[in-house]
């Protein structure tokens, strides 16, 4: 493998052209390899190597991707520095470095060279799985509860839909129904299990039922999209988890899919077509975005707050959708609606991607403060007295942050509760 | 070496436990690999891989899936895996100590682990009957097992915090509190691989005994204190703390 290198020598050519230029001269080495003399390349190469982490090595060094990463505003990180840690001896397959990446492309967004961290990390996470490395016990247990219960919090799937009872609307499930549906909601995990991803669902459905909309949901025959298990390392995890979904979203008519998380929103928009499955999906706020005319008159109750918007990763740098989030929130009447510094292409990560949000406690050990803490600082810098979400990962984890940061009189509230708030009153 | 791990598929406790009539409403809850058997697997393939042979598995089919618990234990490292085709979600600890030890008696164990109790019974029976059917010794809280030969040196551990480290000589039964490292990950690309090719080897159920219990009622517990939220500035809480450790005699 090294031998490439050993052979690498500076070359100057005698003549040489660029873009029809003619740029030849003693300087024009800089078109040509580098060489590396004083470090080895191998862990380089062995990252690089792996289907998929080919990206790795295009590093120049140039930094910009430090200057943007989420996870070195907390710590020392970056892919700058891991391709530098690499040529200096670290094996990432088994260094802490492995599991603080969340995936949250700002790095791509700026790298002049391509490196793409959402495809190196998951590749080099899977090969450390399948070599039997080091796997944070926390992302175990969650890749565990996904493979045994459909779910990465480790509930019984016969309670999937146990949610409905708290919103007060009727929640078609489509195998009862017996019809086709022009929406199918994939509620998701969290919505359905975590106590206040369950608010999220029921406003979402007072919300569908309030427009009229004809939807029904996959109750007990939802599962996990297993996305972020994905990104965290766990390939064939996903790859089973795919098949049982796309089997069970076939068995039913429909027109289109609106999903709850952005992440659910990655996998069965981008990764799906990859395993055969080719149907619009949706985020639901883009989905409710086109309704807002409708949407308006509904909105009766003036929510007399201060609020600033946090761009999911998986939402706006991921699938371009930034403006449905805001446009939904300035429908709100008495609403004012603040921006925090770092907003949209450059939002900051809550650290939950990527399978973070199963790695807490470990990350804990290895930055200085949690993102989401970093995020909720930020927040609340704006004077904002509600931070609005639109990501069923975000809601636990920045309730438990702006607690920890002293935060306590900043609201997190998702998008829908804000809207359902609007229509209700309360 | 002979290594075989005895172990047991149980009710799940991550949800509220369903009850019906004078026992568990077994329909109605999933079943899991008792926690301590994940911890007894682990132990079992380190010291294969200390000291080389193979690894049996072995458990009572409760409902019929125990298929996904034998292929996880294989993805881990188990060689072999048998099933005893029980199809009684009540069989008692006693009764599946039996079963086992007719399991277990044919395949000349130089030693055998078990999870040293499990949550369903919680008698920690499983492993003292076994080796009481086996006439092998046993020892139980043991949270490591090293394999020289014909003997063992184990960790047993005590309450109060305390260990001891025994010398013990083989075939033994050794109940395991915890495995000298966490159980290892198994990747699904690796357990769906094995489910495909593996083959589970059925024992019928052999041996009929009886614990002597006889289950009268089985009722959810009922719940007889709450927490008390105390609101406030965070020194309002502190004198209501005070005054609530007074009044109850406490400080």
């Amino acid at each position: 493998m090294a031998q490439k290198y050993e052979k690498a020598i500076a070359i100057e050519k005698d003549n040489i052209v660029v873009d029809g230029i003619d740029v030849s001269g003693h300087w024009n080495r800089m078109f040509e390899q580098r060489v590396i003399t004083e470090y080895t390349p191998e862990l380089i190469e062995k990252i690089a190597d792996i289907p998929n982490a080919e990206s790795f090595a295009n590093c120049y060094q140039c930094a910009k991707c430090v200057a943007v990463c989420p996870v070195d505003v907390v710590g020392n990180y970056g892919p700058r520095k891991l391709y530098r840690y690499a040529q200096t001896g670290m094996d990432l397959t088994e260094a802490p470095e492995l599991w603080l990446c969340t995936t949250c492309a700002n790095c791509l967004r700026v790298c002049p060279k391509e490196v793409n961290m959402v495809k190196i990390m998951p590749a080099a996470r899977e090969q450390a799985i399948l070599d039997g490395k080091f796997v944070p016990n926390e992302l175990q247990q969650a890749f565990e509860n996904t493979a045994k219960s459909g779910n990465p919090l480790g509930q019984p799937q016969r309670k999937r839909d146990a949610w409905i009872q708290s919103a007060g609307v009727p929640v078609p499930i489509i195998k009862d129904l017996g019809r086709k549906v022009n929406v199918l909601w994939y509620v998701g995990s969290y919505p359905s299990y975590h106590p206040r991803g369950i608010d999220a669902a029921a406003a979402a459905a007072r919300i569908f039922n309030a427009l009229g909309i004809d939807f029904a949901i996959l109750g007990k025959e939802e599962k996990d999209d297993a996305d972020s298990q994905r990104l965290a390392g766990e390939k064939g995890l996903f790859e089973m988890m795919t098949e049982q979904n796309i089997e069970t979203f076939n068995k039913y008519e429909w027109d289109e899919m609106v999903v709850t998380g952005p992440h659910e929103l990655n996998a069965f928009k981008n990764v799906y077509p990859k395993y055969g499955f080719e149907r619009p999906v949706v985020h639901y706020s883009t989905f409710l975005a086109r309704y807002l005319d409708q949407l308006k008159p509904l909105l009766q109750h003036s929510v007399e707050k201060k609020i600033t918007y946090h761009d999911p990763c998986y939402l706006g740098r991921h699938n371009g959708e930034y403006e449905a989030p805001r446009k939904l929130l300035e429908a709100i009447p008495g609403v004012e609606l603040v921006e925090m510094q770092r907003n949209r292409e450059n939002g900051y990560c809550c650290g939950g991607g990527g399978g973070g949000m199963w790695m807490d406690s470990f990350t804990a050990k290895h930055t200085t403060m949690r993102l989401s803490e970093k995020r909720a600082m930020e927040a609340a810098s704006t004077g904002a007295n509600v931070l609005a979400v639109a990501c069923p990962f975000e809601v636990s984890r920045f309730t438990d942050a702006v607690k920890s940061t002293g935060n306590e009189h900043v609201d997190v509230l998702d998008i829908l509760e804000l809207l359902d708030k609007s229509m209700r009153g309360e | 070496m002979n290594i075989v791990v005895a172990i047991k598929h149980i009710p799940s406790i991550a949800d509220d436990l369903p009850v019906s009539g004078n026992t568990v409403d077994f329909d109605s809850v999933d079943f899991v690999l008792n926690e301590f058997d994940e911890q007894s697997i682990e132990q079992a393939v380190l010291v294969k891989e200390a000291v080389g042979g193979t690894v049996t598995v072995v458990g009572v089919d409760m409902i019929g899936e125990l298929d996904a618990v034998l292929h996880l234990a294989l993805a881990k490292g188990a060689d072999k895996a048998v099933k005893i085709t029980g199809d009684d979600p009540a069989a008692d600890s006693h009764t599946q100590a039996k079963w086992l030890s007719e399991a277990i008696k044919g395949m000349s164990a130089d030693i055998i682990f078990a999870g040293v109790q499990a949550s369903n019974d919680l008698d920690g029976q499983i492993g003292p009957m076994l080796a009481a059917y086996l006439d092998m010794p046993y020892i139980g809280g043991v949270s490591s097992v090293e394999v020289a030969g014909d003997s063992a040196t184990v960790n047993k551990e005590f309450a109060g915090g305390v260990g001891a480290k025994y010398e013990v000589s083989l075939p033994m039964v050794v109940g395991v509190q915890a495995s000298v490292k966490p159980p290892r990950y198994a990747p699904v690309s690796k357990v769906r691989q094995v489910a495909q090719t593996a083959t589970i080897e059925k024992v019928a159920p052999s041996g009929e005994v009886s614990s002597g219990l006889t289950m009268k009622k089985m009722a959810p517990p009922v719940v007889t204190g709450h927490a008390e939220m105390i609101e406030g500035s965070s020194k309002e809480v502190a004198a209501k703390i005070v005054e609530l450790l007074k009044s109850k005699g406490l400080a």
